[in-house]
């Protein structure tokens, strides 16, 4: 029993100085100076547009990434072909590459003295340090997410339906639509929640594709570098505390799916044992 | 009545027949995608290498700072994630057993930093470690500095890897025999003699594939960690950050060459956590 | 119209293993058939083949008057019933039954009222509202069978459809499905490996092993008359006993006579049905009883002679009324039996006259 007890501890101590306090911290440094200077530091116009500009980015990546994963799920997951599994794990490579890595990538192909640098001026086309470069990085580092997640759970649900819907007389899309896509709703769910938290909050790949110019190429993970360097840190801890939020958000909501995720597989599996 | 068809013989066959439609178009998109987003660039990277020369690109990634930032990097990320296999070992294993209050929160709490932002994540942590911060200024009583430090690297490693190895291990233990300790107990083994020789190498498996995806994390982790490690090129410069100066400076050949490094590294360390994965999965389908 | 199926020269493999090899077969407008065998017997691949969720890998399938071979499994007009049912698990039963006419962008009121007599045929209209996973497994398979029905289709393909129930909401669903083609006349084929149920249910049945047909007829028929020594196990328990045939006269080969057949002489087999063997109690009796079981109302009893064993199959009364007990004499009577000799087909063995053995006659009903 004391044994017990003292493991107990032990972890929830560990858990408490790790996890805890680094969050609890945040909003103790953002609210250091009170509501209203909390309050100013968000209507800041810089730290608004950076707001803005993470939306946006966020907006775009998410739903490409969305209908990559839907048509990855689609093939990967109801046929089998030769090189699938290679398939699999490409699509997972930009998961184990570090983040710098993928803005390094953009710079070789679209920076000044990149592959296409020279074309891209030419037509005054600007995607490096702008928001085009941000919204591609942004889209490689969250690529993997919705496709990762919808994957397995279509290979677990098995073909049935859909074979049952051909005998029936459906055409493809209406296969994809009124058998499929009811299935699969909480992975997709899933898988957009993850992608988004990823987009919203992501540093290393926008940091070296981003201007870097405060105000207006600045995401709001990139705002809050911009201001704890400039010593604003009640400022920075302010903007840090929007995404904090963020992600606590984002932990119930992820609870949530995981639980009717995980009935779903359930019921899935008992069809299979009967 | 219809004349006997005879269509050619399948010979061989690059995918299963299936009655479902749409797989030509769901699977050009999906190799489109990929190649515009990963593999193009990818194997923009690669040329680019390429055709830098075997020797230069061995001169790049010999240098004295690329070999010391490498070793900073590689010895935090080996402390962090021993640390973390002890650690998280210990939460996956009380978070799973025990019941207490709170237990739900914490549980909850382990995937803190799977979600929060790595810049948030590294402010934070540079703030609480700092002299005058909340553990930082405790610590410093006892004579330990640890912001801007190596040992401040380590700590940022340990807080963003910590959720590979609880959540990789704790299935493993969910799923572990009660009948089995409950044997050993039986014949007088104790608490520890049952954890070490019954319980733990069952878990070693899954332990050794946390530790091998927090490894990788933690070597190529930026934002996390950049706040609370000095920066310091040499003694507590981390790769990533490393690539992200050489790309200030424009030295694209530099940035490329430790990038490629870093990748290799990378594949290496993914092909030991897929055999390890195919591992596990053997010896958990018994 | 009832439609014909023909199926031509049809072949499958997979991966290097043949599953179909060259099978032939004509379905009647309007019959029910039953394909029957093992499993890996190719009986569910042939059925999937016929609905084109599978192509054969050489010869032709007609649908009625057209060749579907090249015919997309959506326009075959072909009811599917899947073995575990597939029914859309995310809607109703209703939505489920509705679904062949929502895809063909039907009208409302027409789908209402289709769907509603449909329920009414599977007498599941208070129902309608539920979803699959609230329903009992016979209701399962009745809603997939509605569904089936609603896309209106020329011909009917059940997979093994009672298999995953209980016994006697088999029987009763065996009933019901008899009923509703009587009233149908739809064109239908299942797939079962149970052959109680194949020759209870079905106007025709066609017995498959290894991918090919090996005896297809009317069930009394297939079992008066099986065309080789599996099938004849197949389709019941049969004593063993190899032989030899010397001037008509069949001796097995521990040394006893059994009867007689018009085949050449050599070795052959014979198979003989439990209620074929007559123990009859004789104090000085070659066989010895063995083994006696009384389950209800029927017996068995097991004889000995000679290290051969034999199982005989009787109604209690009728063991009561012989009064045998294990350990006592007995002689045997053989009243029938099939012999199979090689390069011969099956045939009727004949009792020899001082026995007293009959004729085995056609009509006999099995045990």
């Amino acid at each position: 029993m004391a044994n017990r007890i003292l493991l107990i501890s032990a972890a929830l101590t560990f858990v408490a100085v790790f996890l805890l306090l680094p969050l609890i911290a945040v909003f103790a440094q953002a609210l250091s100076a009170g509501l209203g200077a909390y309050f100013a530091a968000i209507a800041d116009p810089n730290v608004q547009s950076a707001i803005w500009m993470t939306l946006t980015i966020a907006a775009v990546a998410v739903p490409a990434n969305l209908i990559f994963g839907i048509c990855a799920s689609w093939c990967i997951g109801r046929f089998d072909f030769k090189g699938r599994n290679l398939l699999i794990t490409l699509i997972d490579l930009p998961f184990s590459i570090s983040p710098v890595i993928a803005g390094l990538l953009e710079v070789l192909l679209f920076g000044l003295n990149g592959l296409l640098g020279g074309w891209l001026s030419a037509h005054n086309i600007q995607i490096i340090f702008a928001l085009p470069g941000m919204i591609i990085a942004t889209i490689f580092v969250t690529f993997p997410f919705v496709a990762r997640e919808v994957i397995p759970l279509v290979q677990e649900q098995g073909n049935e339906e859909e074979e049952a819907a051909v005998t029936l007389g459906a055409s493809g899309w209406q296969i994809f639509w009124r058998v499929s896509l009811p299935k699969i709703r909480w992975g997709l769910l899933y898988g957009v929640l993850l992608c988004n938290a990823r987009a919203m909050g992501e540093f290393g790949a926008v940091s070296v594709v981003s201007g870097k110019v405060f105000g207006s190429t600045d995401t709001l993970s990139l705002a809050v570098e911009s201001l704890y360097e400039s010593y604003e840190i009640q400022a920075a801890f302010a903007a840090a505390s929007l995404l904090a939020m963020l992600a606590l958000v984002t932990l119930v909501l992820k609870a949530a799916l995981e639980f009717s995720l995980r009935e779903e597989l359930a019921a899935v599996k008992r069809r299979k044992a009967n | 009545m219809s004349a006997s068809v005879q269509p050619a013989s399948r010979g061989f066959t690059w995918r299963s027949a299936s009655v479902l439609p749409g797989f030509a178009p769901s699977l050009a998109i999906t190799l489109l995608w990929l190649f515009v987003i990963v593999l193009g660039p990818l194997g923009v990277m690669l040329w680019f290498t390429a055709g830098m020369g075997w020797g230069a690109f061995l001169a790049e990634i010999t240098r004295a700072r690329v070999l010391a930032d490498l070793w900073v990097s590689l010895r935090s990320a080996l402390y962090a994630s021993l640390a973390n296999a002890v650690f998280g070992l210990l939460v996956a294993w009380v978070l799973t057993r025990y019941k207490f209050p709170f237990r739900r929160l914490a549980d909850a709490l382990v995937d803190l930093p799977f979600a929060l932002p790595t810049a948030v994540a590294g402010i934070s942590l540079s703030a609480l470690y700092a002299p005058d911060g909340w553990i930082g200024s405790q610590l410093a009583h006892l004579g330990i500095v640890v912001a801007y430090q190596p040992a401040g690297i380590v700590v940022a490693m340990m807080f963003i890897s910590l959720p590979f190895i609880v959540r990789t291990v704790q299935p493993v233990i969910e799923d572990l025999e009660p009948e089995q300790e409950e044997a050993a107990h039986l014949m007088g083994a104790s608490a520890a003699q049952i954890f070490l020789r019954i319980s733990l190498p069952a878990i070693l498996p899954a332990l050794l594939t946390g530790f091998a995806l927090a490894l990788a994390r933690c070597l190529g982790e930026y934002g996390s960690i950049i706040f609370i490690a000095g920066n310091k090129p040499m003694i507590s410069e981390i790769v990533p950050l490393l690539i992200v100066q050489e790309l200030d400076q424009f030295d694209y050949q530099g940035a490329t060459a430790i990038g490629v490094l870093m990748l290799a590294v990378s594949f290496l360390l993914l092909l030991t956590i897929n055999l390890l994965q195919a591992w596990v999965r053997k010896r958990h389908g018994q | 119209m009832p439609t014909e199926i023909k199926i031509a020269n049809v072949s499958r493999a997979f991966g290097g293993q043949v599953v179909l090899s060259d099978v032939n077969l004509t379905v009647h407008p309007g019959e029910l058939l039953a394909l029957l065998g093992p499993s890996g017997s190719g009986k569910t691949t042939l059925l999937r083949l016929i609905a084109g969720l599978d192509q054969p890998d050489w010869g032709s399938i007609s649908v009625g008057a057209e060749d579907a071979t090249t015919r997309h499994a959506s326009e075959r007009g072909v009811g599917f019933v899947f073995q575990h049912y597939a029914l859309f698990r995310h809607m109703t039963v209703f939505e489920n039954i509705a679904f062949p006419m929502r895809i063909r962008k039907t009208a409302k009121p027409v789908v209402k009222a289709k769907v509603e007599e449909l329920l009414k045929l599977i007498q599941l209209e208070t129902l309608a509202s539920r979803y699959p996973a609230q329903l009992s497994g016979g209701q399962r398979q009745r809603v997939a069978l509605a569904r089936a029905l609603a896309s209106q289709p020329r011909v009917l393909l059940l997979d093994e459809p009672f298999g995953a129930l209980d016994a006697v909401v088999r029987r009763d669903l065996r009933r019901w499905l008899r009923q509703l083609h009587d009233e149908m006349h739809i064109t239908t084929i299942f797939v079962t490996h149970d052959q109680e149920e194949a020759f209870d249910l079905a106007d025709r049945v066609v017995i498959m092993k290894d991918g090919k047909i090996g005896q297809e007829g009317k069930p009394i028929d297939i079992y008066q008359n099986p065309a080789n020594p599996f099938i004849h196990e197949f389709l019941g328990e049969s004593n063993h006993l190899a032989v030899q045939v010397q001037n008509g006269v069949i001796r097995a080969e521990a040394g006893f006579e059994i009867g007689h057949a018009s085949v050449p002489d050599g070795r052959a087999e014979v198979f003989i049905r439990p209620h074929h063997l007559v123990p009859v109690p004789a104090a000085q009796g070659s066989w010895r009883v063995g083994r006696i079981t009384a389950t209800g109302a029927q017996a068995r009893v097991s004889l000995t002679r000679g290290g051969i064993t034999l199982e005989a199959a009787m109604t209690a009364d009728a063991l009561l009324e012989t009064g045998l007990r294990q350990g006592d004499q007995a002689e045997l009577r053989f009243t029938g039996g099939t012999l199979f000799a090689p390069g011969v087909g099956p045939v009727r063995v004949s009792g020899l006259p001082q026995t007293g053995v009959r004729f085995l006659r056609t009509g006999h009903a099995g045990a």
